[in-house]
């Protein structure tokens, strides 16, 4: 599990590469919460593009993430979600909660 | 019913095991050209059960988890056992969205397994243990060819 961020116009953009499963989930999701408080963005967006797998784990770190933008009254945005992740969200029904972007090709 | 070809296999539940044991099971479930959507449903299947043995089953020390797969004609069986905390209430615990396991997990995890198989059983007893079993029927793409 890698990720990479960047900030432009108070919007936080993390995008996370390789496999989240729960032997990743911990940092990733430390990862994900530290730029959070380090920005106080008022869009944070999780680029799916290089996830090549996730289970359950990952739900967990996407619906945390979801908990601290509104805590902060911003938004969470994922994008760019490829075919397995995507069908984990939807079995979650993530997209009931927020918009999912268009599935990555 | 006979059994085509199988693996059995023992992992100490520690979390590094869970990419092991999805990617054996993907390896050995290669055998039925599953398509990459198919191979995804069973790696995820896998993980959400050797996961739930790391995390309840053993919370506190390293137990042992048994994979066995097997292949049927068109369908792969999967079973995953552990001898840890066992489940109270097997209906509840399969609920979407139910957990004991706090903000670091969803409550996914049987209703993922549920929708990704074609069949899943869970047989559990508290104090002894619990035992996963999935099938997949693979529609295989070589009929169509
Ligand atoms: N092998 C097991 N041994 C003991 N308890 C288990 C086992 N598998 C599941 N459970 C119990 O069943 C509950 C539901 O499991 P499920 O996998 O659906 O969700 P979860 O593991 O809590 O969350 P998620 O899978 O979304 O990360 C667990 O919280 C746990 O209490
Ligand atoms: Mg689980």
């Amino acid at each position: 599990m890698r990720y990479t961020s960047y900030v432009q116009d108070q919007h936080l953009t993390i995008a996370l590469a390789g496999e989240i499963d729960h032997h990743a989930a911990r940092e990733v999701m430390r990862a994900v919460a530290d730029k959070i408080d380090a920005y106080l963005p008022s869009l944070c967006c999780l680029d799916f593009r290089e996830v090549t797998f996730m289970d359950s784990s990952g739900i967990a770190v996407v619906l945390n993430a979801i908990r601290r933008m509104r805590e902060l009254g911003g938004n969470l945005e994922i994008k760019n979600v490829p075919a397995q992740p995507m069908r984990v969200l939807k079995t979650a029904g993530i997209e009931k909660l927020m918009e999912l972007g268009s599935e990555a090709k | 019913m006979k059994s085509d070809n199988y693996i059995r296999l023992e992992l100490p539940s520690r979390s590094s095991n869970e990419a092991v044991a999805r990617g054996v099971v993907a390896a050995f479930a290669a055998q039925l050209d599953p398509t990459l959507e198919e191979l995804g449903d069973i790696k995820t299947a896998v993980s959400e059960a050797v996961t739930n043995c790391i995390v309840h089953a053993y919370p506190d020390r390293i137990g042992i988890i048994v994979l066995q797969c097997q292949i049927v004609q068109d369908t792969l069986e999967i079973v995953v056992r552990d001898r840890g905390r066992g489940i109270e209430n097997l209906e509840q615990a399969r609920r979407p969205l139910f957990t004991t396991g706090g903000a670091e997990r969803s409550g996914m995890g049987f209703t993922i397994m549920e929708s990704f198989m074609t069949e899943l059983r869970v047989q559990s007893q508290p104090g002894k243990g619990t035992t996963v079993r999935m099938k997949k029927r693979i529609f295989s793409r070589r009929v169509y060819q």
